[in-house]
C-alpha cells in the first residue's frame, strides 16, 4: 500500500479523496454505496443560516461530458445540519469538511460561529461563489478584497486547528490574486475550482434549459481549467495547501491535480454518474502510484513544476503492482 | 452504511432487448438487485459506456424481477434522446453498469381491499409488480391502462392475465374508449368500489388521478415520472413540491422521498415553481431592510 497520507494544514486525512460540496449529499447518500469513512473526509452541501428552497426545476441540463446545474444551494439550514447530518457523519467515523455560504459577510461568521461548538468539524470550506447582497449580487469570489473579508470573519469565528479552506471560482481574470488575497485574510487552504458559469439553450423549445437560465458548469469538461488554476496558485503559493477538484473522474485525473499542486482532490460531478466513484478513484490512485513507484503521496504534491527527470525515474506500466519500490532520490 | 435494503452497483448484463408496441422492453441479468426490488422502485442505468460524455443516469422503473441467473430485471423504455438511443441500440450479453434498487416502494393495503392501478403510455410498467404483489394478498385488482394509439398503450395482455378488469382508452380511439386515460377512472372507481388508486404517468394525469380520488374520498398513491440525472440523491434536480406531515411544504426530491407519493400531497399546481410558503422560499426584501 502506498501511502496515501495528506495534509491540510495542521489537520492529516488518511488518503486524499473527498467528495465536492453539493456533489456528495449530506454523506448518507453516498454512504448507502460505500463506507464514508474511507474517504480523506465528506465534504458537505453548502450551509446557510435558514433553510433554502433552492431555484425552481428544470434544474440541470447534460451537456458534452458535463453537467449545468442552478440548483440554488437548496439545504435544511445550519440548525437542522447540525442536529440531523452532522451527528450522522460523526457516528460513521467520517471527517467532514463543511461548506458554508451565505449572502452577506455577516451570515458567512454567523454560520461560522455556530459550527465552532460542534464537535466532528474537521475544516470549514468557505463557498466564496455566492451573490453578495450588500454589493449588487457581485460573487464574493469576484474581488480580492470580498473575498478577503469573508475569510476573515469566517477565521476569526473558527476554533485554532480548524482549517479555514477558500473555495474559488475560476470565473475571474486573476485566480492568483484572490487566492493570494484569501491567504493574506487567514485562510490555512485553498479550494478549486468552483463550477464554470453557463449557459444552454433548449433548440427544440428555443427556450434556456434550466429555470434559473444560466448555471454552474462541471464535469471532465472543465478539467483543463482546473489543473490550470491549481497549477498557477501552486507556483505562486507553493506552501498553501490545494484541495483540487474539476471534472475528477479516474485515479489518474485525481493524479492529474496532484502533479498540479493539489494536496487533496474533490470528486464532484462524477458522483451523480457512479455512487461509488470516491471509492474507485481511491483505489485507481492507489494503484498508479504504485505503477509508477511511488511510495509517499506528498514527494508527487506539485510535480510538474519541476523539470523533468526529478524524482520518477520510468514509468514501468508493468511494474509494481505485487510490491512497492522504495522511494528513490533523484536521478 | 449497505443494509439489506440498502441499493447495489453492479455490472447489468443484457439477456434480451425487444420491440413492445412503440417501447423498448430490456431484461438485465443484475445479481443483487431483484431480490431486493420493492414494487414502484427503479434502477439508476448509466449510457454511453466507459468513456461515455453522457453524466446523467437513466432512470426506469421496473417491470418484473426474476430470480433467473442469479436475478434479472426488466425495464420498459422509449427512445427519447441520446441516451435512451444508445440503450436501444444494445444487445444480449452487452454490459452497462446498473444502480438499484432505488427509492420508495408503494404502499401495500393491509387488508385484501379492491386496488385500481392506474397506468398511461409505458408508465403502466411499474403496475406490474404491484399487482404481483397485490394479487398474493387477495386484492380485487382492475387496471385502466390508455396512450395516444394502440402502440403506446402498454401492458394491455399483461393485465388481462394479473387484474380483474381491464379498461384500456387511446387519444385516437384505436383501442378501447377514445379519450384521455383519465376520463375512464371515475367510472370504474364507482363500478368496483376501489378502496385506492395506484397510478403512474405523466404529472398531468397523475394530478387528474388524484381529483378524481379526492373526489371519491380513496387515497392515491402515484408514482412520478420526474427525470432523475443521479437517482441517488445526490443532485437535487428532481425536486416537486411535496406537504409534508410537519404540513409545511418542502422541496423533496423524487429519487429518494419518491417516486411513489400520495397524491393529495404533491402540489401539482405548483410544480416547476418553488412556492412561497416553501421551506426556505425566498423571501420578499422590503427596501431598507436588511436581508
Amino acid at each position: 500500500m502506498s501511502v496515501l497520507e495528506t495534509r491540510l494544514g495542521q489537520v492529516g486525512l488518511p488518503n486524499p479523496i473527498m467528495t465536492a460540496a453539493g456533489c456528495g449529499g449530506a454523506g448518507r447518500e453516498l454512504g448507502r454505496f460505500f463506507d464514508v469513512a474511507k474517504l480523506g473526509a465528506v465534504v458537505t452541501p453548502s450551509i446557510m443560516s435558514e433553510a433554502r428552497a433552492g431555484r425552481p426545476a428544470p434544474r440541470l441540463a447534460e451537456t458534452p461530458s458535463g453537467v449545468l446545474n442552478a440548483t440554488g444551494l437548496q439545504g435544511p439550514g445550519i440548525g437542522t445540519f447540525l442536529s440531523r447530518d452532522l451527528p450522522w457523519l460523526n457516528e460513521q467515523g467520517a471527517r467532514t469538511i463543511v461548506s458554508i455560504a451565505g449572502n452577506s459577510v455577516r451570515e458567512y461568521a454567523e454560520v461560522a460561529g455556530r459550527l465552532a461548538d460542534a464537535p466532528g468539524v474537521t475544516a470549514v470550506e468557505i463557498n466564496t461563489s455566492c451573490p453578495n447582497v450588500e454589493d449588487r449580487g457581485l460573487m464574493f469570489a469576484a474581488h480580492p478584497s470580498a473575498a478577503a473579508e469573508v475569510v476573515r470573519a469566517v477565521r476569526a469565528h473558527t476554533r485554532r486547528g480548524v482549517p479555514v479552506l477558500a473555495k474559488l471560482s475560476a470565473d475571474v481574470t486573476d485566480v492568483v490574486g484572490v487566492a493570494m488575497a484569501c491567504v493574506d485574510a487567514g485562510a490555512d487552504g485553498l479550494s478549486m475550482i468552483n463550477a464554470l458559469h453557463g449557459m444552454a439553450i433548449d433548440t427544440a423549445t428555443l427556450r434556456p434549459r434550466l429555470a434559473g437560465v444560466t448555471g454552474g458548469l462541471s464535469g471532465p469538461a472543465i478539467r483543463p481549467v482546473a489543473v490550470r488554476c491549481v497549477y498557477q496558485v501552486h507556483a505562486a503559493l507553493p506552501e498553501v495547501p490545494i484541495i483540487g477538484m474539476g471534472g475528477v473522474r479516474t485515479g489518474l485525473d485525481a493524479l492529474e491535480l496532484l502533479l498540479a499542486g493539489a494536496s487533496a482532490v474533490a470528486v464532484g460531478t462524477v458522483n451523480f454518474h457512479d455512487p461509488s466513484a470516491c471509492v474507485r478513484i481511491l483505489r485507481e490512485l492507489d494503484g498508479a502510484l504504485r505503477e509508477r513507484g511511488i511510495g509517499r503521496l506528498s514527494d508527487i504534491v506539485g510535480l510538474a513544476h519541476k523539470p523533468a527527470g526529478t524524482l520518477i525515474r520510468r514509468i514501468d506500466p508493468n511494474v509494481g503492482v505485487d510490491e512497492p519500490i522504495e522511494q528513490e532520490t533523484l536521478q | 452504511m449497505s443494509g439489506a435494503d440498502a441499493p447495489v452497483q453492479v455490472p447489468g448484463t443484457v439477456l434480451t432487448m425487444r420491440r413492445t408496441g412503440a417501447y423498448h422492453t430490456m431484461t438485465l441479468v443484475a445479481p443483487g438487485v431483484a431480490e431486493r426490488f420493492r414494487p414502484g422502485q427503479f434502477v439508476a442505468l448509466a449510457v454511453g459506456g466507459e468513456q461515455t460524455g453522457m453524466l446523467m443516469r437513466r432512470c426506469f422503473s421496473v417491470r418484473e424481477v426474476t430470480s433467473d441467473y442469479g436475478g434479472t430485471i426488466e425495464v420498459v423504455f422509449a427512445v427519447r434522446g441520446k441516451g435512451t438511443e444508445w440503450l436501444a441500440a444494445l444487445r444480449p450479453r452487452d454490459i452497462l453498469d446498473v444502480a438499484g434498487p432505488l427509492g420508495r416502494p408503494f404502499p401495500l393495503p393491509r387488508d385484501p381491499v379492491t386496488c385500481v392501478l392506474i397506468g398511461e403510455a409505458h408508465g403502466s410498467a411499474p403496475l406490474f409488480p404491484l399487482a404481483t404483489v397485490l394479487r398474493q394478498r387477495e386484492c380485487p385488482l382492475h387496471f385502466v391502462l390508455g396512450g395516444a394509439d394502440s402502440d403506446h398503450v402498454y401492458g394491455a395482455r399483461g393485465a388481462r392475465r394479473a387484474g380483474d378488469s381491464v379498461s384500456v382508452a387511446t387519444e385516437d380511439g384505436s383501442l378501447g374508449d377514445r379519450g384521455h386515460v383519465t376520463g375512464l377512472l371515475p367510472g370504474v372507481v364507482e363500478d368496483v368500489e376501489a378502496a385506492v388508486v395506484y397510478a403512474c404517468g405523466p404529472l398531468e394525469t397523475l394530478r387528474a388521478v388524484t381529483r378524481t380520488a379526492a373526489e371519491y374520498g380513496i387515497p392515491a398513491q402515484v408514482a412520478v415520472e420526474e427525470p432523475m440525472p443521479c437517482g441517488t440523491g445526490v443532485c437535487m434536480a428532481c425536486v416537486l413540491p411535496v406537504v409534508g406531515d410537519d404540513g409545511s411544504t418542502h422541496m423533496l426530491r423524487s429519487c429518494v422521498d419518491g417516486p411513489v407519493f400520495r397524491g393529495e400531497r404533491v402540489r401539482w399546481d405548483d410544480i416547476g415553481t418553488i412556492p412561497f410558503d416553501a421551506l426556505g422560499a425566498p423571501r420578499a426584501v422590503r427596501l431598507g431592510e436588511r436581508p
